[in-house]
């Protein structure tokens, strides 16, 4: 029982980091109907930002964790925003694939200047939690993912207050919904679309900070990571946010659990596991388990 | 290849073919034996991702699991090599069906974030099978001797095999894709809902693209083995994907003859076109161009430079020269079928 708790704790500290990512994949495929291949690189792209916010100097000082935090989740918000702008909205009367394509060379262009700034080698970087444990109960509980679970799902829910309680958040579903009638009806969809890729930059960031501590630095840090993301928003139905938060959290735990128990699934097995799920949800319930069967009309 | 163009083009390749190797170094006609391994994959990815629409990126791997088919039987089983071309293929394009089978339900993009886990996952099931697959250190095949009593340098004879190897599976694409299947491809790729109101099946389409572009990289895959005479996991990594769907796109999705140009951009970008292109940046801005990531950024930035002025790729460009009209791009269509359907 008491292995069965650990398993638990450690899949949901994983699952909260793949649940964040699936949450910026979908809101952006809301927003645009945009599968962002340079979400993950967006994410350790500002990950690197924050590393060296923190260890080199800036106009003569260096900075502390939080506010390096925060400043970095400003800055994701200002490159998400930029990156839409300059990059694809050329592309704005282009086909899907086309765009899809801009995203995967914005991944290339990104892996690499990362790998060129900063070189490719492993880098330690800081968590702003302790690393001890709490017992309870003969269970572990590291303080560490408990950080990083509270810290993800707080992310979560503002953005969804934000989607739910405010006008923006309305004019952005409403431009997703149909741009043709949104734009009517005097919402700038264009500049609605650059906003939604600021706000995945920001969830790419907390999940690529949130995750260094454990995964180390590195140009390909986030793409297993992007996989497992979208593994866990297929689980849960790829156009609810709901169901990509739960099927993330789910995914972490389902993993943990082979882990401890199934000794044929190693670490290596893993992203095999992933992709197992991905084709079985595909499979048995291609809505996942929380999405609507759309029906597209001629 | 529709018009006499097509033909006399597929000549000309033939005869640049034959003069090649004897007016360039040994090495420089190991270079081009890879050029024609590569062609021979991007043919199959153009099939999935030029003609029919769909994006693949784990195309990468199915070279890898027609070099292990290769590997594993010469070194396991003392098959000729040149025997294991057709299996590696045949398994390849299993495990593409395989995949396509329930991944080909994704509409459009879903799919290529789905194929985005194979290169991944592949390299994960090398490291954990380390009896079967030689693991992290991969195995070593035999170096490469011509067969048939043929005296050559290896070089030459790599070249030779690769080159009509390719020159075969570029008939067998023109073939599968003039007829019937050919046109049911395009139209799924430029519109799903016409092209089921037609009488095709999508779904079924969808999936004999990715088996049969899975059968070509297998293909390949072998070719490479034997080539290379060492495979590891790290030979097929998620960056040979990538480059195999941007050379797609450099040398012109949906075009047959612009896969050549392709396949000439995914050998020399890295080694030969890069270093050159920063070299010639690097005197009007100092920046250390022999930096790791340096070659990827370049590539990434031709791919979108690509993207905004000639979708259309080398093959549209081509085309205009000798023709003086215009190519849409095989997915700008797609776009501009959309954008009909909401006017």
């Amino acid at each position: 029982m008491q292995q069965f708790f650990q398993a638990l704790m450690t899949g949901l500290a994983d699952g909260a980091i793949y649940a964040s990512l699936a949450l910026a994949l979908v809101l952006i495929y809301k927003a645009t109907e945009v599968i962002n291949f340079a979400q993950g690189e967006m994410a350790m792209f500002t990950t690197y930002i924050a590393w060296a916010l923190m260890t080199h100097s800036h106009f003569g000082h260096t900075l502390s964790y939080w506010p390096a935090f925060l400043l970095t989740l400003l800055i994701a918000f200002g490159f998400g925003v930029g990156l839409q702008r300059v990059v694809i909205r050329p592309l704005e009367r282009a086909s899907v694939l086309t765009v899809v394509m801009a995203t995967i060379a914005l991944l290339v262009i990104l892996n690499g200047l990362a790998a060129w700034i900063w070189s490719p080698e492993l880098k330690f970087f800081p968590s702003p939690f302790p690393t001890s444990t709490w017992v309870i109960g003969g269970v572990h509980i590291s303080k560490q993912d408990t950080g990083t679970f509270g810290v993800t799902i707080a992310c979560v829910v503002v953005l969804w207050l934000f989607f739910r309680f405010t006008k923006l958040g309305l004019a952005m579903r409403a431009g997703a919904v149909n741009p043709g009638a949104a734009r009517l009806l005097g919402v700038r969809t264009s500049w609605l679309l650059a906003l939604g890729w600021g706000f995945a930059a920001v969830l790419g960031a907390v999940s690529g900070m949130m995750s260094a501590p454990t995964n180390f630095l590195s140009p390909s840090m986030m793409q297993a990571t992007l996989i497992f993301a979208f593994a866990g928003a297929v689980l849960g139905g790829l156009e609810s946010p709901v169901g990509a938060v739960i099927g993330g959290l789910g995914l972490g735990v389902l993993l943990s659990m082979l882990g401890t128990y199934v000794h044929l699934v190693t670490p290596e097995l893993r992203l095999p596991v992933a992709l197992l799920v991905l084709l079985v949800v595909l499979l048995v319930k291609p809505a996942g388990l929380f999405g609507r069967v759309v029906v597209r009309r001629v | 290849m529709r018009s006499k163009l097509g033909y006399v083009g597929f000549v000309l390749l033939v005869a640049a073919v034959i003069v090649a190797p004897t007016v360039s170094t040994h090495y420089r006609t190991f270079q081009l034996a890879f050029v024609g391994i590569y062609l021979i994959a991007l043919l199959g990815l153009n099939i999935l991702t030029g003609l029919t629409g769909q994006i693949s990126l784990g195309h990468g791997a199915f070279m890898g699991v027609g070099a292990y088919t290769t590997t594993l039987l010469v070194v396991d089983h003392g098959w000729n090599n040149l025997l294991t071309l057709p299996v590696a293929g045949v398994i390849a394009g299993i495990a593409g069906l395989a995949f396509g089978l329930p991944a080909t339900r994704f509409a459009g993009p879903y799919l290529a974030l789905a194929t985005f886990a194979i290169p991944l996952s592949f390299i994960g099931l090398l490291k954990r099978f380390p009896h079967f697959t030689g693991g992290t250190l991969g195995k070593q095949l035999p170096s490469v001797h011509p067969q048939f009593g043929i005296h050559a340098n290896s070089s030459v004879w790599i070249y030779w095999v690769a080159w009509v190897v390719a020159l075969v599976m570029f008939v067998l694409a023109f073939a599968l894709v003039r007829g019937r299947f050919g046109r049911a491809l395009r139209s799924v790729r430029d519109s799903e809902i016409a092209a089921t109101a037609s009488g095709v099946s999508t779904a079924g389409v969808k999936t004999a693209a990715f088996g049969i572009s899975a059968f070509f990289c297998g293909v390949a895959g072998g070719l490479f083995a034997i080539a290379v005479t060492y495979v590891n996991p790290d030979t097929f990594p998620i960056d040979l994907s990538i480059l195999l769907l941007v050379g797609i796109v450099i040398g012109g999705a949906g075009s047959l003859g612009g896969m050549l140009f392709g396949a000439l951009f995914v050998e020399f970008i890295r080694i030969t076109w890069g270093p050159w292109l920063l070299d010639a940046f690097s005197r009007l801005h100092h920046v250390n161009t022999r930096a790791p990531g340096s070659s990827l950024v370049v590539y990434g930035v031709v791919l979108l430079l690509v993207l905004y002025a000639a979708p259309a790729g080398a093959a549209g460009l081509v085309r205009k020269l000798l023709t003086g009209r215009t190519t849409i791009a095989a997915w700008a269509r797609h776009g501009r079928a959309a954008a009909d359907d909401q006017a």
